[in-house]
């Protein structure tokens, strides 16, 4: 029986899911994208986040959102340390494919697992006052602690947006994703720009792990879940595209909400994975690629 | 001719040597730490011949190895077939899913392929999870059956029955390296598009080389039921076998049939060793560290060392 009511509350549920997804995204938006630089731990960094937010509302009782700010400068410098090594030993060599690939994976377990080490597998949550309220707007509740997020990562999304088209740093980083060499004779360091931009996909990931641990709570294999949204995000936003990042985490977020409103949440993990096979099979460059 | 012998001898004399030592320490244990690595040797030769001649990389060895594990455990289930005939069918069927994701990403960019690999073990979970028949999450447990003759005990004819698939894996990865299709495959590794240009059927290859990776991998799966006889979705689609099965060869060296096995028999005997003797998250965390290390200081892997330094030594 399908009612009325019930569609509205899981389509708006859905697009809430789809402004955060959008800030988990962003991070491999810029990197894989416009980087071209496979970054599949991105996600665990995410969850690193997480922990960052945990352990400060713990122990100091900061505001969750407030504490993934103020780590985004620490998540910078581990994007351009990994950033260094990754080309020292990957891009300057040409090697990147097989074994850059293998690195990022690497390197994904290890913070897993020293997570798991650190932490335990229980899952962990934060205190925040706003986390039980709600807002009601006809038959519709919107949950403070979905409502935040998808603003925060539609905020980050708007400041990503700005930077790329306004700013200087915003367009060599684009432009080193057209052609490194051009960009190389205007005077202009690939190199610089690419580590800059990959550690701001990295301090992303810390804003995200915040609002992650902020809708629910948060174990360390968590980001595995996540590796199929991101990707898929991605993949059907367009390579790099920002708008389209936006676009994609929306869909998938309603297509989420509505799987597991009408099936059961068990199956929503499928959902993205679906999405990813359809759109290599049909069409590879994403619904706003170049 | 008798040069094809020579890797099936070697593994065939190593798992009779193996089998002898267990035997005469009659450590029962032993019959399980070594179906461990013999396993492991399957699922690294396995994913050798994809990541390691092609150059793809596939981490999605859990969803294969899951993909036999759960047709042999249908079988079990419902019709209770002899285990030769569940390991066919487990192969098979993860056969038949390597050629069905390599041909949805393969056309594109090798990327995708790893991409759509590493989503592929969470979304089987997801459908493992939701599936009654075999239990759930919660899992279901199976009885073993009556060894076949000569063994007494059901441990020690698993080990058997994967020490024969471990020699089968090897040798057919040998073949694979030694014939023209082994280099059809490197050329792809080495420069895709210049293969292509010469005329190497590089797509055909390439799913080749897929339906016979996951074909290895659903059969070194198709025993695990009976294995561990509880059989929940957490231990099968665990990421310890991604991480291994690609450690395993990154550390061995990956041009070669013998890196697998070299990185597969230390690392597999390690972990054995280290899950005894300290925790076994700690011991995941030196895999990841040493995989690491290897991929950006030893690319070679410890085969490529020996290699060198028994070449300088003859200078």
């Amino acid at each position: 029986m399908l009612s009325m009511e019930l569609l509205a509350n899981a389509l708006v549920a859905g697009l809430l899911l789809g402004g955060f997804y959008a800030a988990v995204s962003l991070g491999i938006s810029v990197s894989f994208g416009l980087l071209d630089v496979v970054n599949i731990a991105h996600p665990v960094f995410v969850v690193l986040g997480s922990y960052a937010a945990y352990a400060t509302n713990r122990f100091l009782g900061l505001d969750p959102i407030l504490t993934g700010l103020l780590f985004m400068p620490a998540f910078y410098g581990l994007g351009v340390a990994v950033y260094r090594v990754y080309h020292a030993g990957f891009e300057r060599t040409g090697e990147e494919s097989l074994r850059g690939l293998v690195f990022f994976f690497g390197l994904l377990f290890i913070v897993e697992v020293s997570l798991l080490l650190a932490y335990g597998v229980d899952y962990r949550l934060v205190e925040a006052g706003y986390i039980g309220e709600s807002i009601r707007l006809g038959g519709i509740g919107i949950a403070l602690r979905l409502l935040l997020p998808c603003l925060a990562g539609v905020a980050l999304t708007a400041a990503l947006h700005l930077f790329l088209s306004r700013t200087f740093y915003g367009r060599a980083i684009k432009a080193v994703s057209q052609d490194g060499l051009a960009l190389r004779l205007m005077g202009a360091n690939p190199v610089g720009v690419k580590t800059i931009a990959f550690g701001l996909a990295v301090a992303s990931a810390s804003l995200a792990g915040a609002l992650l641990i902020l809708i629910g709570p948060v174990e360390p294999s968590l980001g595995r879940e996540y590796i199929g949204r991101v990707f898929a995000v991605v993949v059907l936003g367009g390579m790099g595209s920002i708008g389209g990042t936006l676009a994609a985490s929306a869909i998938l977020g309603v297509a989420e909400s509505l799987t597991s409103t009408f099936s059961g949440p068990t199956w929503a993990p499928a959902v993205s994975f679906g999405i990813l096979l359809v759109v290599l099979a049909v069409r590879p460059a994403g619904l706003l690629g170049r | 001719m008798r040069k094809t012998l020579v890797p099936a001898a070697v593994a065939v004399g190593a798992v009779l040597a193996a089998l002898l030592v267990v035997r005469l320490t009659g450590n029962r244990y032993a019959w399980f730490a070594g179906y461990v690595v013999l396993q492991y040797i399957v699922l690294a030769t396995a994913w050798n011949v994809l990541g390691g001649y092609t150059g793809y990389v596939n981490f999605g060895t859990a969803a294969f190895f899951a993909t036999g594990a759960y047709t042999a455990l249908v079988l079990v289930l419902t019709v209770r077939p002899p285990l030769p005939v569940m390991i066919l069918a487990g192969g098979l069927t993860a056969g038949l899913l390597g050629l069905g994701i390599g041909y949805l990403t393969l056309r594109l960019r090798g990327v995708f392929f790893s991409i759509a690999t590493l989503a592929l073990a969470v979304v089987l979970q997801t459908f493992v999870m939701n599936w009654d028949l075999v239990g759930g999450a919660k899992g279901v447990s199976v009885i073993r059956p009556r060894p076949a003759v000569p063994f007494t005990d059901y441990a020690e004819y698993l080990f058997a029955v994967m020490a024969v698939l471990a020699a089968a894996a090897v040798s057919f990865a040998w073949w694979v390296e030694h014939s023209r299709l082994g280099r059809g495959l490197a050329a792809i590794r080495d420069n895709e598009e210049a293969a292509e240009c010469m005329g190497v059927p590089t797509l055909r290859l390439k799913l080749f080389a897929t339906t016979a990776s996951g074909f290895l991998m659903g059969v070194a799966g198709a025993p695990f039921p009976y294995y561990v006889t509880l059989v929940e979705p957490l231990s099968v689609f665990s990421l310890d076998y991604a991480v291994n099965s690609l450690a395993m060869p990154m550390i061995g060296g990956t041009t070669t049939w013998l890196g697998p096995v070299v990185g597969a028999v230390l690392l597999g005997t390690a972990q054995q060793l280290a899950t005894v003797t300290i925790s076994s998250e700690l011991n995941l965390l030196i895999v990841g560290v040493v995989l690491v290390g290897f991929v950006l200081l030893a690319p070679q892997g410890v085969v490529g060392l020996a290699g060198r330094l028994a070449s300088r030594r003859r200078r």
